[in-house]
């Protein structure tokens, strides 16, 4: 409303009044977030645009990104509960619990870092906030996260399988937590991309080292076990208390197996270290693209 | 209002990578000794678009007027110096630049306005202005891929000059299109300058550029050799060209004029004073006052009438008459008498010029200086009143089947 009341005077409606400057120094980091952040419509359009390209011309659309999930728990329920006799109860509401908020990082993580090399044509001929573009490739798994946890949901109402009441409340914290990490790693390494086109095939195999070393097929009390007093080890992974605190709220375990028997604030400490780290990326990976976008253009 | 464009000093250099080192390994197999020349695509530019006029960008391929349009677009970012303003910005750098194959038309719409920084209501606002103008209300709802060129091009053109800008940043798109949608857009860039939006344009047509702008910097391998007004700058421009022995487009392959011997006035006198027009069977002189800054020997001058269509009449020179010029020194009066005008009813333009014996070297050249007007000529159709009578006679029908 606030840009069209001091248009009213004029008929045509005009885009946001932008005062500029393009000065050899790169903008400030409340600038580019301030930039961002006055085209946030632009990131919602580009999410969309993603979405419907993704699926343009497939039958099956919106459903190939449930496939993906159910495929993984076909697969990991027969090779961990049939093959290697995994003691874990419900194991389908456990897996997915943890891979859902998984593929949500990892897909939005590698379109993230891919979506400024696969825009270039935008890149070199108009401007705007380039940080939009690995956002709304973020944007775009968020909605396919949203998706797949109604195969979730649907799964835990077939079993009878109810969630934490309490632990619900590690959710939204949990997911801001993770969007925080996504952002500020995917705003870097889009940037990165440009410049070492080896950043995303790197990435894949990163990503791959992380799943295993994030308790996802597998349960965290055998880690926890192995490393004993100096279990804080795990957590240098800023994942895993996100993972957890899914696993926490929505598979519940009963006391004692499967997670720690710790309490409800316990998981929110650990999720406290993610937030800061969160926040830590997203400081540096915006500024680090601040300096890498000067010459996005040409090299791209 | 906006405040116009402010360009201070403005160096843009690129490094071009012998070859792009673009993978870890080639990085680390040419690490410490990455090979690359450094280009001064925009060297210490410097000059102000007033608010609410219009500057042209003149200069040959590779000069650098894209790479400033981009810095003020910000696509690019100067090296040193910076470029100001305040108003909103559209850029006219490719038309459609931002549409996506596998979206509609009015997706695209929606999503290239909100990479001008459009709000969804904004943009409702405006989407019906824009279809209109794109001519292309029956395929808005196709998908753009199957869009012809000519399609696409008025798409985003439409899209750009509906958002309203205060400032317009346009780059030689116009020669997309049709000739009738050329004209529209001619005629919305009028309506720009009519309502006061700055406008900085870049073109390869000398005259487009002498037609639509206040003023013109030109841009000669990354450095502004001239900026003012527009005849004094293409005169940069062309010499700048003939140095490299290129022409300007739009020139019809002319030379560029040198200026050495310049034309100070010209008229043309009447036979009779009273009246501003001739007579076919009248007298004509067109006279020409002609200053020399040095000493010069090799010169002729010329003459060339056109008529309103653009149909050359006549041309001719000193030299083709036989008047030998031995040498100019400071002012020359030159008459062309023309004893008799034998030209149909109508008016003519009379362009002058000055150059060497050879015509390889241009001195001055003014098109279209002059203009007289030819009355009560022979009631004919054409271009040149040629005396003739008719004669009608029986013919003796006897005499031939004989």
């Amino acid at each position: 409303m606030n840009d069209s009341q001091d248009d009213s005077h004029r008929q045509v409606p005009r885009p946001v009044a932008r005062r500029s400057v393009a000065n050899a120094e790169a903008p400030s980091l409340l600038q580019r977030l301030g930039a961002v952040w006055t085209y946030r419509e632009l990131l919602g359009n580009l999410t969309r645009k993603e979405l419907k390209v993704k699926y343009k011309n497939s039958i099956l659309g919106f459903m190939w990104s449930l496939l993906n999930p159910l495929l993984y728990l076909i697969v990991f329920s027969i090779v961990f509960q049939q093959i290697l006799r995994a003691q874990i109860p419900t194991y389908a509401i456990f897996l997915l619990s943890g891979l859902l908020v998984w593929n949500l990082f990892s897909t939005g993580l590698a379109s993230a870092t891919g979506s400024i090399v696969g825009n270039a044509s935008l890149v070199q001929k108009v401007w705007f906030p380039r940080e939009v573009l690995p956002l709304s490739s973020i944007g775009a798994a968020l909605v396919h996260f949203f998706l797949q946890t109604l195969v979730l949901a649907s799964a835990m109402l077939v079993l009878r399988h109810a969630p934490s009441p309490t632990g619900l409340l590690l959710i939204v914290p949990a997911l801001i937590c993770l969007l925080l990490i996504l952002s500020g790693l995917g705003v870097f390494l889009s940037a990165l991309n440009v410049k070492l086109r080896d950043i995303q095939h790197l990435l894949e195999l990163v990503l791959l080292a992380w799943f295993w070393f994030t308790p996802i097929v597998y349960e965290y009390l055998p880690i926890q076990e192995r490393l004993g007093s100096s279990s804080w080890i795990a957590f240098i992974n800023p994942v895993l208390p996100i993972v957890m605190a899914f696993q926490r709220a929505l598979y519940n375990p009963p006391s004692g197996i499967v997670l720690p028997d710790e309490s409800l604030l316990w998981y929110f400490r650990n999720l406290g270290v993610s937030a800061v780290a969160g926040v830590v990326l997203v400081i540096v990976g915006f500024m680090m693209f601040g300096r890498m976008e000067a010459d996005l253009a040409e090299e791209i | 209002m906006s405040t116009g464009i402010t360009i201070d000093s403005v160096t843009k250099e690129f490094r071009i990578h012998d070859q792009q080192a673009k993978s870890l390994k080639e990085r680390f197999i040419s690490m410490g000794r990455s090979s690359y020349t450094e280009f001064l695509a925009l060297d210490d530019v410097s000059f102000e678009v007033p608010s609410g006029t219009t500057v042209g960008l003149l200069g040959h391929n590779g000069s650098g007027k894209s790479t400033l349009l981009k810095c003020v677009a910000g696509t690019l970012r100067p090296n040193k110096g910076s470029i100001r303003y305040e108003g909103r910005l559209a850029a006219l750098l490719e038309l459609g630049a931002g549409f996506h194959p596998d979206l509609t038309g009015r997706e695209n719409i929606y999503l290239n306005g909100s990479i001008m920084g459009m709000s969804s209501r904004q943009i409702d606002r405006i989407f019906d202005d824009v279809v209109a103008f794109a001519e292309l209300s029956a395929f808005i709802d196709q998908q753009v891929k199957y869009y012809s060129s000519g399609m696409y091009a008025r798409l985003g053109f439409a899209m750009a000059v509906n958002v309203d800008p205060e400032i317009l940043l346009i780059d030689e798109v116009l020669a997309v299109g049709d000739e009738a949608f050329s004209r529209k857009c001619l005629d919305r860039i009028d309506q720009f300058q009519k309502a006061g939006t700055t406008i900085l344009f870049v073109s390869h047509s000398v005259e487009l550029a002498r037609e639509l702008c206040d003023q013109i910097a030109v841009l000669d391998a990354g450095k502004m050799i001239a900026f003012g007004d527009p005849n004094d700058a293409v005169r940069s421009y062309r010499a700048s060209l003939h140095e490299r022995g290129l022409t300007a487009a739009g020139d019809s392959g002319e030379i560029a004029a040198t200026g050495e011997v310049k034309l100070v006035k010209s008229w043309v006198e009447m036979p009779v004073e009273a009246r501003d027009w001739v007579r076919p069977d009248e007298q004509l002189r067109i006279h020409a006052v002609y200053e020399s800054a040095m000493k010069i020997d090799d010169i002729l001058f010329a003459i060339a009438l056109h008529d309103q269509r653009g149909t050359l009449i006549h041309s001719s020179n000193s030299s083709v008459m036989g008047t030998e010029i031995h040498e100019i020194d400071g002012r020359v009066h030159v008459t062309y008498l023309l004893t008799h005008i034998p030209l149909l009813f109508g008016t003519y333009d009379v362009s002058l010029g000055a150059h060497t014996q050879n015509g390889g070297y241009l001195y001055s050249q003014e098109d279209a200086v002059l203009r007289f007007n030819v009355g009560d000529s022979a009631k004919a159709d054409g271009i040149i009143e040629m005396p003739f009578t008719v004669t009608v006679e029986p013919v003796d029908s006897r005499v031939g089947s004989d």
